[in-house]
């Protein structure tokens, strides 16, 4: 039951082989039992979760409902949850009960989704390793001393666990695919302004971008008939109709054209990672897909790009929380001053901190156009690069990370080698295109993911090529050891 | 690039975050380890390159003016630190 | 030394939507404290700003108003820095791109000579909260009902040279953004709040001296005052060698001084980006046509109609054009009674002076226009004369009904029929036969003082009902005899 497809799920929902409550149940005593050894959910809802799960079956009772309906989810924990405990992973919200509901989160729900709980992730989003999460690190299922990726690390575990059938993540640079591809789950981070980023907890408000997390390309397919499409409360939110992503889903392959930028094949690319990518594209051959070289040239400069541009957003974005309306507020502050200078520091943890005071300082005054202007011009030669490429092939293959998951503790001493980390994953937010990362092998048992990037508003053609990979393939069906029996 | 402690000490405290002589040091390292990273940025030549903010280039949508939330304090109110009277506490503010 | 006096001004002006700049809670003075907020004006997050559609339209007819270039692309930037009254700890404003951009006023003082100020931008923001100082646990207390109101920030250049002008200047941009309808204007309800940027120079320097800022000063007649204050002192600074240094100041009524605000000192480096969670707001020229097409006519164009239209003088025009509800209220009681010197009179006369007494505003006046023009109409027709009119106001200002009920009901109704004033002019003559014999004897000269005290007598006997336009000539002819 814990690696049925939504498909599946919804169709015994459907014909009343299992009741959403028993569902969900099962769901709720498997996270008790198993989630001791990975930490994915910060919030497990199980009262709330039931009574979904009750009003779920009631519309399945009258044959009513979407294919979400009475199927147990998770919400990364930056968004924002009316009456649940909403903390981005950080003790700066560690009392945060929000009167509020995010488009996202509400839509999934409209949609008669079950709420598990909330996930795990890096502090606001901060991190590729969940090792940045004041309710501790989380632990790859695939190997426990390992890092599931971050920041949505919580989701990804969970979904490879079998303690979610799917999960909703946040993508800046990387955060949905990074994880996916190191917990061996499928990811989706959609286009800017295809989904909509209200009550979602903002890090780099013109990167970040929510999406789906599930076992496969066709229930991300599910999630995004929910998520996806405008909404007039988000002033970045699309007013392009979202398309039906299923409808599809099924269309051959053949002619498709893959460019795979020779900037993502060059140094630092483990080389047994590369060569699971490329037996992944020859895959793609098979199933009549033509292949040529591409080059984004400026690849290397997102990565500076980035770390100017989304810590600056980030220390703006992030000014809010002053202990005054809600978070956490220092002891006995002796003033004002104090009050704001303590509750923060307090509040936040390090890796927050940092990229707070690299955007103030890029952004004070003798700095900005060194610094941020420069940062936006590179960002439109970055996109430009996908434009130009975007027109000579349909989609864009690539690795997600360099590596597979490390081992938990090994970089955090090094942070700025693990920026280095983000390189395949960055230039998409910068542009503002969609991409997955779909599992696509194994090296030394740790899955590898492949990324896919699209034009903009391409999400569909993503997942139908994802899909028809995963219709001849079975790597995102496999199952860690932990998960397996339990 | 690297900063100097007293840069570090100058943008924690326009950034509000209180930090210890020991914070300083260490924030000095990382923060111009991460400075080093982003001068990469000066190796190429942006003269007439536009900014961009947006990576789809929209333009800002228009709200009707009408009033469509209601009040509700008291829901806002229960996150707040400290509250009374409906007003949100904070230490005395003087002019 | 002969200084010169160089003055800019910011006037920051709360535009009357009905709801914020960036959400949907309803604006408006006097709420209970945080009832008139929601998640984005509390800043809470995962909030996002959605721009009010009026607050652009407002902010464009302005810029027509003012003669401006209209910014046909317009950016909303943060600018960041902590207070509690802020709650996103950024305010959104406009920085580069301001909606609208340089245009001029030309402004007119008492003494008729005519100025122009250059007005440098004008710009879209949020406004903040209010800390309420009162003792809450010897905390202060937050107030975010006006967080996120739309404010339009007019900056002007430092043209301005005197307090006469600035005054004059302030009350022209008071009077344009009532006339459009964009602001209420209401100063004492912080609507409208000037900040005042001023220095001294030595007479023919170019180079502007060291400036201060007169933060929020919030009534005319305040604006007047902290000028005069902050000249005299900035003065004896320079007048004993001193420097002044660049600083935000406080103005004290109370005390009528300027003083340093030390908190506003700390580090201003804010910041300032384009904000991620807000676009680009791109007009079409259709959209900015239109709108001038719909602009109504202002206080400057009033003024020179008065005085062709109704050939009013140009201090007359000018008094009742000043604001838009005078100049309505002259130009419906005028379309009652059609005489416009005599509307004019009585408006800026007796009108004014009873609203003066009472303090009120001219849309708060008991007496609608439209009365107030029957009551001209009587005082044309010679039903009543000027006297009776002053006390038949009075009469309907304490609401005892329309001028005709009133001169109906106490009897006020001048007496026209020339036979009853013969027979009237008659009994008098014939008691005060003494003093129509000493009339008749006299010089024509003498006659004509003499004669004022037969029509006294004619108006006691008629008590003040006779109509002295009539009496006067009958008058003249029954004592020649």
């Amino acid at each position: 039951m814990f690696e049925q497809s939504i498909s599946t799920l919804a169709k015994q929902l459907k014909n009343k082989d299992i009741s959403s409550v028993e569902l969900t149940q099962a769901f709720l005593k498997r996270i008790s039992t198993l989630d001791s050894q990975l930490n994915s959910y910060i919030t497990v809802s199980d009262e709330l979760a039931l009574q979904q799960a009750k009003a779920a079956d009631a519309l399945l009772q009258n044959g009513q409902g979407t294919s979400l309906t009475g199927i147990p989810v998770a919400h990364k924990d930056l968004f924002c949850t009316q009456g649940t405990l909403t903390t981005c992973g950080s003790k700066m919200l560690n009392n945060f009960i929000p009167p509020y509901e995010s488009t996202v989160t509400s839509r999934i729900q409209q949609a008669g989704a079950v709420m598990l709980g909330k996930t795990n992730m890096d502090e606001f989003a901060m991190g590729s390793s969940n090792e940045n999460s004041f309710y501790g690190a989380v632990k790859n299922p695939w190997n426990l001393t390992a890092v599931p990726g971050g920041s949505s690390g919580g989701s990804a575990a969970a979904i490879a666990a079998g303690l979610a059938v799917a999960a909703t993540g946040t993508d800046t640079g990387g955060s949905i695919r990074q994880p996916a591809s190191f917990c061996g789950i499928t990811g989706l981070k959609p286009t800017y302004g295809r989904v909509s980023r209200f009550g979602m907890i903002a890090y780099a408000s013109s990167l970040d971008q929510g999406g789906p997390m599930a076992k496969s390309a066709e229930d991300c397919a599910h999630l995004m008939q929910a998520m996806a499409g405008f909404d007039e409360k988000d002033s970045t939110s699309s007013e392009i109709a979202s398309e039906d992503y299923l409808a599809n889903i099924n269309a051959p392959l053949a002619g498709l054209k893959i460019g795979l930028p020779k900037e993502y094949f060059g140094d630092g690319l483990d080389a047994q990672v590369a060569e699971t990518i490329m037996n992944a594209v020859k895959e793609f051959e098979k199933l009549g897909a033509i292949v040529k070289e591409i080059s984004l040239p400026n690849l290397q400069l997102s990565i500076p790009s980035y770390y100017v541009i989304a810590p600056s957003e980030a220390s703006s974005n992030l000014s809010r929380f002053d202990g005054v309306r809600f978070g956490h507020r220092c002891d006995d502050p002796k003033d004002l001053l104090d009050m704001y200078m303590r509750s923060r520091a307090e509040g936040f943890g390090q890796e927050v901190q940092k990229r707070i005071m690299v955007g103030t300082y890029a952004l004070s005054e003798g700095y900005y156009d060194a610094y941020y202007l420069k940062a936006q011009k590179i960002r439109r030669l970055i996109k430009e690069d996908f434009v130009n490429a975007l027109n000579e092939v349909d989609v864009i293959m690539g690795p997600v990370a360099p590596t597979t998951a490390f081992e938990l503790g090994s970089k955090t001493n090094d942070p700025v080698a693990m920026y280095l980390e983000d390189i395949y994953t960055l230039s998409v937010n910068l542009a503002g295109i969609p991409a997955m990362s779909v599992p696509a092998g194994f090296v030394n048992n740790m899955p590898v993911g492949l990324q896919i990037m699209g034009n903009y508003f391409a999400e569909a053609k993503l997942l139908n090529v994802a899909h028809q990979y995963q219709q001849h393939t079975d790597w995102h069906l496999q199952t860690p050891e932990m998960a397996k029996g339990a | 690039m690297s900063i100097n402690k007293q840069d570090v000490q100058k943008i924690a405290h326009l950034a509000r975050l209180a930090l210890t002589e020991e914070d300083a040091d260490q924030y000095q390292n990382s923060l111009s380890s991460v400075l080093s990273l982003v001068e990469q940025m000066q190796s190429i030549d942006t003269d007439g390159v536009e900014p961009l903010s947006n990576p789809l280039e929209m333009t800002q949508r228009l709200r009707d003016d009408v009033v469509t939330e209601d009040n509700q304090r008291d829901a806002f109110l229960a996150n707040a630190p400290q509250s009374e009277a409906g007003l949100f506490l904070v230490p005395k503010v003087i002019d | 030394m002969n200084w010169e006096v160089v003055i800019g001004l910011e006037i920051h002006t709360q535009l009357t939507t009905k709801s914020k700049l960036f959400s949907g809670a309803a604006v408006g003075f006097g709420a209970e404290a945080n009832t008139q907020t929601t998640l984005v004006d509390l800043g809470m997050p995962g909030a996002l700003p959605v721009f009010n559609k009026e607050a652009l339209r407002m902010a464009v007819m302005f810029g027509h108003a003012v003669n401006a270039e209209i910014g046909m692309t317009s950016v909303f930037a943060r600018k960041n820095y902590f207070y509690p009254d802020l709650p996103k700890g950024y305010q959104t404003s406009q920085m580069d791109h301001p909606i609208v951009g340089e245009g001029y006023l030309d402004v007119t003082l008492d003494d008729g000579t005519t100025s122009r100020v250059g007005i440098t931008r004008a710009h879209l923001e949020e406004d903040a909260g209010k800390s309420l100082h009162e003792d809450f646990q010897g905390m202060t207390g937050i107030d975010l009902n006006r967080s996120s109101t739309p404010l339009l920030e007019i900056v002007s250049e430092p043209d301005i040279r005197s307090a006469k002008e600035a005054v004059a200047y302030v009350k022209m941009i008071h009077s344009i953004v009532t006339y459009l309808g964009i602001c209420d204007g209401n100063m004492a309800e912080g609507s409208m709040r000037c900040d005042i940027n001023l220095s001294l120079r030595p007479k023919g320097q170019k180079e502007y001296g060291t400036r201060t800022e007169i933060k929020n000063v919030n009534s005319f007649r305040f604006i007047e005052k902290a000028i005069y204050t902050e000249i005299e002192r900035q003065m004896d600074i320079l007048e004993d060698g001193g420097r002044i240094i660049q600083e935000t100041r406080l103005y004290d009524p109370e005390k009528n001084e300027t003083r340093s605000m030390r908190s506003k000192e700390d580090a201003n480096d804010y910041r300032y980006f384009p904000c991620p969670d807000l676009l680009p707001i791109v007009l079409t020229q259709d959209y900015v046509d239109e709108i001038k097409s719909t602009l109504p006519e202002l206080p400057s164009q009033k003024a020179k109609r008065f005085q062709e239209e109704h050939k009013l003088s140009e201090y007359d025009a000018g008094v009742l054009s000043s604001s838009r509800a005078m100049a309505d209220y002259f130009e419906n009681a005028n379309k009652i009674a059609k005489d416009a010197k005599l509307t004019a009179n009585w408006v800026m006369g007796e009108l004014s002076k009873q609203l003066n007494q009472e303090q009120l505003e001219i849309n708060q006046a008991p007496v609608s226009a439209e009365n107030f023009g029957q009551l001209l109409i009587r005082i044309k027709d010679n039903t009543i004369n000027g006297k009776t009119a002053k006390d038949v106001f009075q009469g309907m200002w304490q609401g005892e009904g329309s001028a005709d009920e009133i001169i109906e009901a106490k009897g006020l109704k001048q007496v026209t029929d020339t036979g009853a004033i013969e027979a009237m002019i008659q009994e008098i003559l014939d008691a005060n036969t003494a003093q129509v014999e000493q009339y008749r004897a006299a010089e024509p000269d003498k006659q004509k003082k003499m004669i004022g005290f037969f029509v006294g007598q004619v108006m006691k006997a008629s008590q003040g009902k006779a109509n002295p336009g009539i009496v006067n000539p009958i008058l003249a002819k029954m004592l020649k005899g």
